[in-house]
């Protein structure tokens, strides 16, 4: 399986969504390798972990922030920034010098998102085996609904055209695929993404959020956005309705969590609009902070412009928080308890934040139905259908 | 026909808002207390600007007073500051006493938290100038004659306000578009005042020395003071040169290397030299010569940027919103009466933050960008506004409905 990071070293969902995946995957008997384009320490016993970079290249050190340049310390000393691009480039070499030199064999070659995939087309070139890309997200998704960038799509359309089977992560996903790439939808299978429950630690009693626990106290309500902030997400939009909702409900704070190239612009935007009173910007967040962001929340808002699946909307169904998503996205194809938006429609958006500040019993029967549903969703399934996928590309039985 | 230099310093440092972040909002109220080496540290900087600027600038200064019987000069030294001297340098703070123990340096009046309050609330920024006041009393025995706002921030109500309240004389920038055709070499009258006189800055001699002393590539680099001194004197027209500035110029703005310390050494010898030329101190100036014209001006001007106007603190939306969130808290705030609690508040209205938090990076972003101990406006918008809401969280802690 060729990915593009794993935690504690990701810096999205991606990483994330791999991990427990594989995890589920190697619980029903699969056998997996995970090819990185960079080495660190990794708590994996599930399946082996294995760094690809070219032989040129001692240290790659990790950014914090998805699609941050990499630092890339090469053998003569001499160390360089590397942008994304390059980065997916490097890899390509990394795994093409690694399947050369390994001893290990494989049945299936999976790949998750375009980074991965010039590295994975090489692998099937040398190997001749089964390529199975999966689609995390599509470039329109990452462009705001864009056309996005050229080169990134070229890679997209290459990997969809040369493998045998794509998996994506939502009907929306597939949808966008069979739209923008011609893609016939029967090459595509969706396998939603999951939830690992254990995973989630459980909450403690105090919150890291003391200045909003008291104003809470005070009558007033938290709505909690937790995502990069980048274009697909939609904050724009959603500070457009969070002034109309101050208008309504002046006892309303919204939380954004998340760090992005949209970080400045939305701190002004946010003063802009007269409400920076009532916005509160933590930057990135992990670990008790992140937790306690969904905790405090009266509502959860995941307003994306293109979500191909929206891990945090479950995350938040599991600390307590009622959702509110918008139709383009892959979780309201799961979760069907959950407020609903397009993403474009402001006030609406606004009407719909409004209710659920109003209305603790809308948010309580919201929250109470969607973790009715929460609670039937795992990784087993997932990892099912992918196990069939398998199947159907290999000779030989698969666990 | 006799020819003054009306020397004017500003000292002032502020109390930076450490790196403080929405979850020390409610759980700790240390918003000023940075570690020492952090780039926020006000112990830190105090020393540093010590070291560079007010021990060495005091030694000369006093050397100058006691060399020439005429030499004078002028200090407005905010409350902020005075606090934070008498915590962490008091040798410093004795050093300033010590020039004005000569008898012939003044302290001018203003803010004590070298606030913007007369915009906001004219209620607070009496309290302030009046807590000033005391403590210049206090500490150098002197009673402020003379009133500058925070920034030279000025209009005609600032001078109307300045008269009604006693003082004989207020300072301001002398901004073209404010003077016409008139030189700021003189002593005039703010239009729709009964006595109060105007002195009006200088800012071309002003930031000769304040800005372009060190640029090698000014054509009139390098500066010395006998140059100084002959531009001064062969100007026909004028009695009183008013040369406002921030005192940290000398060994902060402008390095100890750029020979700021020889220019000021030198200054009252070259100056003295020509029979007729003399100091004054702001109030000698205004008790001296009498007013040759009214000044009018309904807008507000400053002495910072090309604009000369508040928009370096107030113009971007994250600066106004700051401000005006923050003295939307004043009278829940006062009705607390906790002293504690008012002295964070008033010292998160020092101007500096909203400086701070500008975003003309362009032209005027150089020298934003050279005194704000953050990364970007928007960070220090971030650590202004988390400060803010736990000022909100200790109202809350006492009762208070928001």
């Amino acid at each position: 399986m060729l990915g593009w990071e794993l935690p504690p070293h990701n810096s999205g969902g991606l990483g994330v969504a791999c991990y427990q995946l594989c995890k589920a995957l190697a619980k029903k008997g699969a056998d997996i390798e995970f090819v990185l384009p960079y080495s660190a320490k990794h708590d994996v016993e599930f399946m082996k972990v294995t760094a690809a970079v070219p032989q040129d290249v001692t240290v790659v050190q990790q950014a914090g922030m998805a699609y941050d340049s990499r630092q890339y310390l090469f053998s003569d000393g001499h160390s360089q920034s590397v942008d994304i691009f390059g980065q997916q480039q490097l890899f390509e070499h990394g795994v093409d010098q690694y399947m050369r030199r390994t001893t290990d064999t494989f049945d299936v070659i999976h790949a998750h998102d375009w980074l991965t995939f010039r590295a994975a087309l090489r692998a099937k070139q040398q190997t001749g085996l089964p390529l199975i890309v999966h689609f995390h997200s599509v470039e329109r998704d990452r462009a705001g609904g864009g056309a996005g960038n050229p080169l990134v799509r070229e890679i997209e359309e290459m990997a969809l055209l040369m493998a045998d089977r794509v998996i994506a992560v939502s009907q929306h996903t597939k949808d966008m695929i069979v739209q923008d790439y011609d893609i016939p939808a029967s090459k595509i299978a969706v396998v939603h993404n999951s939830i690992d429950k254990e995973m989630l630690e459980p909450l403690e009693e105090d919150s890291a959020y003391a200045y909003l626990t008291a104003l809470k106290a005070q009558g007033y309500h938290v709505i909690t956005s937790l995502s990069r902030l980048a274009l697909q997400k939609n904050l724009v939009n959603l500070l457009y309705a969070a002034k109309e909702v101050i208008a309504r409900e002046p006892k309303t704070v919204f939380l954004i969590v998340g760090n992005g190239e949209q970080y400045f612009e939305l701190i002004a935007l946010s003063a802009e609009l007269g409400i920076a009173k009532n916005v509160v910007f933590t930057g990135f967040q992990r670990g008790k902070k992140w937790r306690d962001a969904y905790a405090i929340a009266d509502l959860f808002v995941m307003p994306s412009i293109s979500e191909p699946f929206g891990l945090t909307a479950l995350e938040a169904i599991a600390y307590g928080a009622p959702v509110l998503m918008s139709h383009q996205s892959g979780v309201s194809e799961v979760i069907k308890n959950a407020l609903k938006v397009d993403f474009w429609d402001v006030h609406e958006m606004a009407n719909q934040m409004v209710a659920a500040m109003q209305n603790a019993s809308l948010r309580q029967v919201l929250h109470a139905n969607a973790t009715q549903e929460f609670d039937k969703l795992s990784w087993n399934q997932p990892a099912d259908l992918l196990l069939g996928v398998y199947q159907t590309h290999t000779t030989g039985a698969v666990a | 026909m006799s020819k003054a230099i009306v020397l004017y310093l500003h000292v002032h440092q502020p109390y930076r808002v450490r790196h403080y972040t929405i979850f020390d909002a409610g759980v700790t109220h240390d918003y000023f207390d940075a570690p020492y080496d952090d780039r926020t540290s006000n112990e830190r900087i105090i020393h540093k600007v010590a070291q560079k600027s007010y021990l060495p600038t005091n030694q000369r200064l006093l050397k100058l007073l006691q060399q020439y019987p005429e030499f004078r000069l002028s200090l407005s030294i905010t409350g902020t500051i005075i606090d934070q001297l008498e915590r962490w340098a008091p040798d410093v703070l004795q050093s300033f006493k010590d020039l004005v123990a000569t008898g012939r340096v003044e302290i001018v009046a203003e803010t004590y938290h070298h606030s913007l309050a007369f915009f906001y609330s004219r209620q607070e920024f009496e309290t302030q100038v009046d807590m000033h006041k005391r403590k210049v009393q206090e500490v150098f025995g002197q009673t402020p004659q003379v009133f500058r706002n925070t920034e030279l921030a000025y209009n005609n109500d600032v001078a109307y306000w300045a008269d009604q309240a006693g003082y004989k004389g207020i300072l301001s920038e002398g901004w073209d578009k404010v003077l016409d055709w008139r030189s700021p070499n003189y002593v005039y009258r703010p239009k729709y005042t009964q006595n109060i006189k105007l002195l009006m800055k200088n800012y071309k001699l002003s930031d000769d020395i304040a800005f372009r002393f060190g640029d090698q590539k000014w054509a009139e680099w390098p500066l010395t003071a006998s140059k100084f001194s002959h531009w001064l004197g062969s100007t026909d027209y004028a009695t009183n040169f008013n040369l406002f500035m921030d005192y940290e110029t000398f060994g902060e703005h402008q390095w100890d290397e750029s020979g700021i310390f020889t220019f000021l050494e030198q200054l009252p010898g070259e100056w003295l030299k020509t029979h007729g030329h003399t100091f004054m101190t702001v109030s000698e100036a205004i008790d001296t010569f009498e007013p040759v014209d009214e000044i009018d001006t309904p807008h507000t001007v400053t002495w910072a940027d090309t604009e000369r106007d508040l928009s370096a603190w107030l113009g971007n939306a994250m600066q106004t919103s700051a401000i005006t969130n923050l003295y939307a808290l004043e009278s829940k705030l006062l009705a607390t009466g906790d002293l504690a609690l008012i002295e964070d508040w008033r010292r998160l209205q020092t101007s500096d933050h909203f400086y701070y938090m500008c975003t003309k990076w362009f032209n005027d972003g150089d020298i934003h960008a050279y005194f704000s101990p953050y990364a970007n406006p928007y960070d220090a918008f971030v650590a202004f506004m988390n400060a803010y809401h736990d000022l909100r969280f200790r109202l809350i802690e006492k009762g208070v409905e928001l």
